[in-house]
């Protein structure tokens, strides 16, 4: 494994040092995500287009250690945007990262932001 | 501590003691029963199950540990012989004597059998104990034929012994009529064909005069001269209440058996208590189990010192299963010297038979008659019992099958469910209120109801759902938070709306995004519905992972990819293929349990590579990632196989390209075996067909995983054309009304009316649907595509093959190890 998950933390706003180029927004299906890879680590942006939002987190479950967010699947739970996981339907707050169903640990997630037709990841370092 | 010693360990004798043990405080008796039978007390009313399943502890009412637990000394295999009043003691065979305060006779009866000259001899029985059924097993070995003395109840549940027993069976009655004491002619003559369409032949108005044989059973000969062959005989006509040890003592015992006793159940001496089939009520002797439970329960409550219960005469109402006929009797069923209007409803076709007997001023109704259908049972017993107003058209209570619903009609609280344990429809509601039970087994576990005979649990799970409506508690099947409609309510909207779209879906009768439950349902419904390639349109983004990406995800993130092999049958050089596909790729190999072939360890962007050489070398998808058909297993079939009937191959491969890619509520597995020794284990596959000699048997709703079910038979002797016709008509049925994720077994075992009701729908067209059902499954076939082959010649839809979109690079942290020669991912998180 390359990465540990302890490489994954969360990074706020107002605490992006860097934006990063992901991709053109063209690259990220509607109501889907997709994977980047930035200095090693592994992120999944997904374009939640029915909310007209987008979110990022590790693309790395936190249970499993696999490398498969991004493959999951969107959905609400009352509000709260979420994915699933594709290998065991745990499922992440996209705000937060919080585990919904409350046992494993929480995705670290990121902040992103649209320009110009593409999708920027803010980093802290 | 006061003793109590029960005599006998029967079924009535068991349930004095655990009424005694859960009633009376935990040190205000002491109890011995005596039991002279080797085994524990047991199931009585289901012998004839020990045929099929030839094991005493399933027919034990409690095992040998729970007298221990309940500190109840039981001594088996002990008979009592003498009762000494005077020093209050009793005696047995191996001359222990124990004093008793109270004593109870549980001693049952015994088989009567008639005085005919030859019953002493060889292969003639009685059927009454495991020991006499472990016997008449030993001794049908030898025999082909036999013959049960008796048309009674018993009598027909030892003929479906003997059936189970592979005799050729025939039954001889005394009497005119089979069941004479609950049926009239009629309803002996619907329960007669019923009889002999399963291969039991009848005799009636027979005298047996004389058995016949050197020895052993060979004849016998009746009043009228005649003569029936045979080796074996069971008799069965009738019981004779085991009353000789109260004889001995001096008690007073009937003039043809059976001991006396008052309404408290008292005999003359009112330290001793007489129960069950051996005690003489009113000059009646209870031959069924219920009124003996009730004879326990009153005992119970003298001991305990609540003085206010006394036996009353009981009702004899029966309901049961003879021989896969329903038959039951009610209230006074005959009416022979009652005035009364008898309604009376006819199917001589599919022998059902009903008849029900009003009261002459027309408001009560005194009693009946079910036989081939007795649904309506339960409702016409409280009827009878209660004294229930009838409704203006009484005969609407059972001519349900006309068309339409049988009236059903609201019940006091005071009635009667569960005769066995005496629950009242009271107890029960008030069991649903009180703990808010929300399953109907909660309910039977802490009422009892159902637990005895089980033929009052249809009537219990309606009293639980109308209580539940009443609590406005009905918990209404919905998909999720996102849709307020059950499976089958949205499959509709889908088609009368004509949707295609999950968002606009959502939109139009839902709320919210969705999420990980209701996308995948919808897109199955869709795909059901439409057709339409389940990748484009945005409908990718409600695809479950392995149907996005067409493949199965493993461990580790790989994929796996299995090719469409149908029936199994494959050429050499398809095999190469495979071979060097899987070499080029460093694929690991493994054939399947549906013979086909799995291409393990695939990296997402080489999918569509990997399937473009299979596609150009004739394969296509094999669907192994969808809730859908997956193989159809054959054996080698006639072509090849010297026991072969048809060609199963063929036949497999025609059915499995007729099905392929059809999307349901779960995966479908099917099968086509050559002959009956089923070599394609077509038994336990959602649906199966067996070669005869003549046609096709069609099974359905098997399958194996964590719950195995076998197959049931849908259809027999059908031709290859009617074969098919009857599994689109099934697996559309099933498609349309099946909950999410329900195999098809799991759908069969919920749906009402079980197996005749599927069989009425899909092959009797009961609905009227059969034509639609059709309609839509040829829609399905004729707008078939390979999905693999159009991502395969779509660039668009080959784009997302891929693991990141920032870079060409595949997963850096994917990693495979050697296992036996191949390469198998690493450990999760290794």
């Amino acid at each position: 494994m390359t990465q540990e998950i302890a490489e994954y933390k969360t990074v706020k706003a107002e605490d992006v040092t860097t934006w990063y180029k992901a991709a053109s927004m063209e690259a990220f299906p509607d109501n889907g995500g997709a994977a980047i890879e930035y200095k090693g680590l592994q992120i999944a942006i997904f374009n939640f287009s029915r909310r007209k939002e987008w979110y990022a987190s590790q693309n790395l479950c936190p249970h499993k250690k696999q490398m498969i967010l991004s493959r999951g699947m969107l959905g609400s739970e009352g509000e709260e945007p979420k994915v699933a996981c594709p290998f065991h339907k745990k499922t992440f707050s996209l705000k937060t990262g919080n585990n919904l169903n409350g046992d494993e640990c929480d995705l670290a997630t990121y902040p992103v932001k649209i320009q110009d037709g593409y999708v920027y990841v803010g980093f802290s370092h | 501590m006061e003793k109590i010693i029960v005599i006998g360990n029967g079924m009535v004798g068991y349930k004095f003691c655990e009424k005694l043990r859960a009633k009376a405080g935990k040190n205000q008796f002491e109890i011995t029963v005596f039991g002279e039978e080797p085994h524990p007390a047991y199931d009585r009313v289901h012998l004839s199950e020990y045929f099929t399943n030839p094991s005493v502890a399933s027919l034990e009412m409690a095992p040998r540990s729970w007298y221990e637990e309940n500190d109840i000394n039981l001594i088996s295999g002990e008979m009592i012989i003498a009762i000494d009043r005077a020093n209050k003691t009793i005696t047995s065979h191996k001359g222990t004597t124990l004093s008793y305060d109270k004593l109870i006779l549980a001693t049952g009866s015994s088989a009567f059998v008639p005085p005919i000259k030859g019953v002493e001899k060889q292969g003639v029985f009685v059927y009454r104990t495991i020991e006499d059924l472990d016997a008449i097993i030993e001794y049908s070995k030898k025999t082909k034929k036999a013959a049960v003395l008796g048309g009674g109840l018993l009598g027909l549940e030892a003929a479906k012994a003997m059936i189970d027993l592979k005799q050729e069976t025939h039954v001889v009655e005394f009497a005119p009529r089979l069941m004479p004491r609950q049926l009239d002619n009629a309803g002996s003559d619907a329960l007669l064909s019923k009889m002999e369409e399963l291969g039991i032949r009848l005799h009636l108005n027979k005298n047996t005069r004389n058995i016949s044989g050197d020895g052993k059973i060979t004849a016998m000969e009746f009043a009228d001269d005649s003569i029936l062959d045979v080796e074996m005989l069971v008799i069965s006509a009738g019981i004779k209440p085991r009353d000789e040890l109260a004889t001995a003592c001096g008690l007073a015992v009937g003039q043809r058996g059976g001991i006396v006793v008052n309404d408290l159940l008292q005999t003359d001496d009112t330290d001793i208590y007489a129960i069950g089939e051996c005690a003489l009520h009113k000059n009646f002797i209870y031959g069924l189990v219920a009124p003996g439970y009730e004879m326990a329960d009153v005992v119970v409550n003298q001991l305990i010192g609540s003085n206010d219960k006394t036996f009353k005469s009981y009702d004899m109402s029966t309901k049961l299963k003879l021989i896969g006929v329903d038959v039951a009797s009610f209230g006074n069923a005959l009416c022979e010297n009652e005035t009364h209007k008898p309604i009376v409803f006819e199917d001589n076709y599919k022998g059902i038979y009903k008849r029900i007997n009003i009261s002459e001023d027309g408001k009560r109704l005194l009693g009946g008659i079910l036989v081939g259908e007795a649904e309506a049972y339960n409702m016409l017993l409280q009827i009878t019992l209660n004294g229930m107003a009838l409704p203006p058209n009484p005969e609407d209570l059972i001519l349900g099958s006309r068309g339409g619903e049988e009236t059903k009609m609201e019940l006091p609280d005071s009635a009667q469910i569960c005769s066995c344990e005496n629950v009242t429809k009271g107890d029960i509601c008030q069991a649903i209120v009180d703990n808010g039970f929300e399953d109907v087994a909660q309910v039977k576990a802490c009422t009892k109801a159902g637990t005895g005979c089980g033929a009052c649990n249809p009537i219990v799970k309606d009293i639980f759902n109308e209580q539940l409506a009443k609590m406005g508690k009905v918990v209404k099947n919905v998909i999720c938070e996102h849709f307020d409609y059950s499976r089958q309510e949205l499959l509709d909207i889908i088609k009368i709306k004509k949707v295609k779209d999950f968002d606009q879906l959502l939109d139009e009768h839902g709320k919210g995004d969705g999420c990980e439950t209701c996308r995948p349902l919808a897109a199955s419904l869709l795909a059901s519905t439409w057709n339409e390639m389940i990748l484009e349109k945005g409908k990718d983004a409600i695809q479950d992972t392995n149907d996005k990406y067409l493949a199965n995800i493993q461990k580790g993130g790989s994929y796996s990819v299995v090719p469409r092999i149908p029936g199994g049958e494959i050429t050499p050089d398809k095999l190469i293929v495979i071979g060097e596909v899987a070499k080029e790729y460093d694929l690991y190999t493994k054939i399947t349990g549906g013979q086909r072939i799995d291409l393990f360890g695939a990296q997402i962007h080489q999918l569509p590579d990997i399937w473009e050489k299979l596609i150009n070398a004739g394969f296509e998808s094999g669907h192994a990632y969808g809730k859908s058909l997956r193989t159809v297993k054959s054996c080698v079939g006639s072509t090849w196989c010297r026991y072969g009937l048809h060609d199963s191959v063929s036949f497999s491969i025609e059915v499995e390209e007729r099905y392929r890619g059809l999307r349901s509520p779960h995966k479908l597995k099917s099968a086509v075996s050559g002959c009956r020794r089923e070599c394609a284990e077509a038994q336990s596959k959602d649906f199966g067909i067996i070669a005869t000699e003549i046609g096709w048997n069609l099974y359905v709703c098997g399958n194996g995983g964590s719950n195995p079910q076998h197959a049931v038979l849908l259809a027999g002797d059908v031709d290859s054309a009617t074969c098919l016709k009857y599994i689109d008509r099934f697996l559309m049925f099933y498609i349309k009304t099946a909950e999410p994720l329900n195999r098809t077994a799991t759908w069969l075992n919920k749906l009402d009316g079980g197996i005749d009701y599927l069989i009425d729908v899909v092959v009797n067209d009961s609905l009227g649907i059969a034509a639609d059902l059709e309609r839509e499954m040829q829609f399905m076939v004729d707008t078939y595509k390979c999905e693999w082959k159009e991502v395969v010649n779509n660039p668009e839809l080959r784009k997302k093959f891929t693991h990141f979109v920032n870079t060409e690079i595949p997963d850096p942290t994917m990693k495979f190890e050697d296992m036996r020669g191949q390469k198998k991912p690493v450990e999760w998180g290794a």
